[in-house]
């Protein structure tokens, strides 16, 4: 049977005490990959942003390097997301549940998980941070690229009205834009995994504890608890 | 060593005696990525270059003397039919005759020839638009200048001009533009396209006295049935440094794409204005609001109950009670 709430290859790695395989190595080496040009990538880019965050090119080697190297940190953030967004993007689907998690926010704030209802593998916070940042990526990539002044030759001949003057001007002022609102979803994704205890060993050591996916995933922990005993032992 | 005097002429011979210069970088008024500059405790005479496209001949002399003084290499390029050489402003080609062909209403047909490059504007849209402290400077007598060692490349400066100026140098990495031969003014001398234009199709001096040459200019050619001649010193940039008169004021566009009146785009000034403020202020306040609560907040603890009932779970090896799988 298809599993609904959970990836194959997520199982219960231990029983007693019991933790559950959430990622595997490579994704989580993916999921690092992507964290960290993201955050190279705010850094440089906050530097242009603000003549108060220039020194931050300082970080880079100056002014010149952040230039060039923004935009090529930007390409290898691309793809690292584009796999990570290929394997994680069916179990963030929206389902019926998230509509109810969404209208209790303010008992996801104060701590009632017991007036939650029970969801897999994501709940929906987590999947509107998914989907931010697979939008943001995509409008920061296309803008990106429009006012990379240096690769500009490689396809100005194939789209003038998108290398015009006018057009780079609003590109430019909407990566500004998005790498803002990119920005504050970051910040809400790393709070979030910090505020939820022991949400962040799930992108560590790959694991999370019985307890942990019994609390706020439980329909994942249900179908892994039945596929366990099912199929023969991973 | 005495100091050289403001040059009001672009025509005078240099004097043969050394001097100190007359543009130092305490006049600065404008920085560019430098919220509030220091501003200079003296105001030098606003200088201001007059281009008469009427007298203009389109002999490039202009584009020679501009080569020269500023030592760029100009690529060669294939003649397409054109008079214009090379095809477009470069980084190493700081100015342009651009060539017209225009059949006026009378069905006769003029040659319009403009001198393109930088407008030097009193309010640059490039200096705005530039992220780099120090890339570009404008002087207290209008020269908007590029500071190359704190230029980064990145193009800002041609998205901010109105007017399709900087170009990105491929190899420097750095934005060049015509620097209203600051160099020169500083030492007393007037442009090298000016010095050179055997006509005075180019003229340079106080940008009082250019304008009122200008009105001269105007009425002599009213005078001779150029009804709508003009000044071009659009006040959407808040006048330039570089000004034309043209035959034709009224259609400034007739020559190669003039803008009618050009400012500093309204996305430019959103993006560096409204969009920076606010877009910093969101990013500390989340920052500092999310670092506050994590460490001072109450976190979500997974309880012990968690764990038992998470054992029980597992142990019954089902999916359990309830709405699972
Ligand atoms: C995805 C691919 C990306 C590409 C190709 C790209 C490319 C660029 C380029 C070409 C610039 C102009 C400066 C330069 O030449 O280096 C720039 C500026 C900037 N980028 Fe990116 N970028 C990307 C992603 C991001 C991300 C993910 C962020 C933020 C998290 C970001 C934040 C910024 C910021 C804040 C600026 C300065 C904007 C301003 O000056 O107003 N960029 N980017
Ligand atoms: S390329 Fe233009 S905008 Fe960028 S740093 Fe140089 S002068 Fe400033
Ligand atoms: S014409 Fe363009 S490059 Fe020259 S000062 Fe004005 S905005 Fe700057």
């Amino acid at each position: 049977m298809k599993p609904v709430y959970s990836e194959r290859r997520d199982h219960i790695a231990s029983r007693q005490p019991v933790t559950v395989s959430r990622y595997r190595g490579l994704t989580r080496l993916n999921h690092w990959v992507t964290a960290l040009s993201l955050i190279l990538l705010a850094l440089s880019g906050l530097a242009l942003f603000h003549p108060l965050l220039y020194p931050l090119s300082a970080l880079f080697g100056g002014g010149a390097t952040v230039r060039w190297l923004h935009p090529v940190i930007g390409v290898v953030l691309f793809f690292s997301f584009l796999i990570l967004f290929l394997q994680l993007w069916r179990l963030n689907l929206p389902r019926r549940e998230d509509r109810v998690w969404l209208s209790h926010l303010g008992d996801v704030v104060s701590n009632h998980e017991e007036r939650l209802p029970e969801l897999g593998k994501y709940n929906a916070g987590q999947k509107l941070v998914f989907w931010a940042m697979a939008g943001l990526i995509v409008v920061l990539i296309v803008t990106g690229v429009m006012i990379w002044e240096e690769q500009l030759p490689l396809w100005a001949a194939q789209a003038p009205s998108l290398a015009s003057i006018p057009a780079r001007r609003i590109a430019v002022a909407i990566h500004a834009l998005a790498a803002v609102a990119m920005i504050l979803v970051f910040i809400l994704h790393v709070y979030a995994a910090f505020w939820t205890r022991g949400t962040l060993r799930a992108m560590t050591r790959g694991t999370v504890t019985g307890g942990w996916a019994w609390r706020h995933h439980r329909k994942w922990l249900r179908e892994l608890a039945g596929r366990q005993s099912r199929g023969p032992a991973e | 060593m005495t100091t050289a005097s403001e040059p009001t002429t672009a025509i005078a011979n240099p004097p043969v005696e050394a001097l100190e210069s007359n543009l130092l970088p305490s006049d600065v008024v404008r920085i560019s990525a430098t919220r509030s500059p220091p501003q200079p405790d003296r105001q030098l005479t606003k200088v201001a270059k007059l281009i008469d496209v009427s007298k203009c001949i389109g002999c490039k002399a202009c584009q020679s003397a501009c080569i020269e003084w500023n030592d760029t290499h100009p690529e060669l390029e294939a003649n397409v039919g054109l008079y214009e050489n090379p095809h477009d402003l470069t980084p190493e080609m700081y100015t342009l005759m651009r060539f017209t062909e225009y059949e006026n209403p009378e069905g006769d047909f003029e040659w319009l020839i403009r001198k393109d490059g930088c407008m030097h504007c009193e309010d640059p849209g490039c200096l705005k638009a530039c992220p780099a402290p120090g890339a570009i400077v404008q002087y207290s007598n209008g020269i908007v200048d590029f500071i190359s060692e704190n230029c980064i490349g990145c193009g800002y400066c041609v998205t901010g001009c109105p007017f399709n100026v900087p170009r990105i140098h491929k190899t420097a990495h750095v934005a060049k533009k015509c620097t209203l031969c600051s160099d020169r003014v500083a030492v007393g001398q007037g442009p090298a396209c000016a010095k050179a234009c055997p006509t005075q199709a180019i003229v340079f001096g106080t940008k009082e006295e250019m304008t009122a040459h200008a009105e001269e200019r105007i009425a002599d050619l009213k005078s001779r049935g150029y009804e709508n001649a003009g000044l071009y010193d659009p006040p959407g940039v808040g006048g330039t440094h570089v000004m034309y008169v043209l035959h034709h004021a009224d259609q400034p566009a007739l020559y190669a794409g003039l803008p009618e009146d050009p400012k500093i785009a309204p996305v430019v000034e959103g993006w560096k204005g409204p969009a920076k403020t606010v877009g910093l202020a969101a990013i500390g306040l989340a920052a500092v609001g999310a670092a506050l609560h994590g460490l001072f907040g109450r976190a979500n603890v997974v309880e012990p109950s968690d764990e038992t009932a998470a054992e029980k779970l597992v142990k019954s090896g089902t999916s359990g009670p309830g709405e699972g799988a």
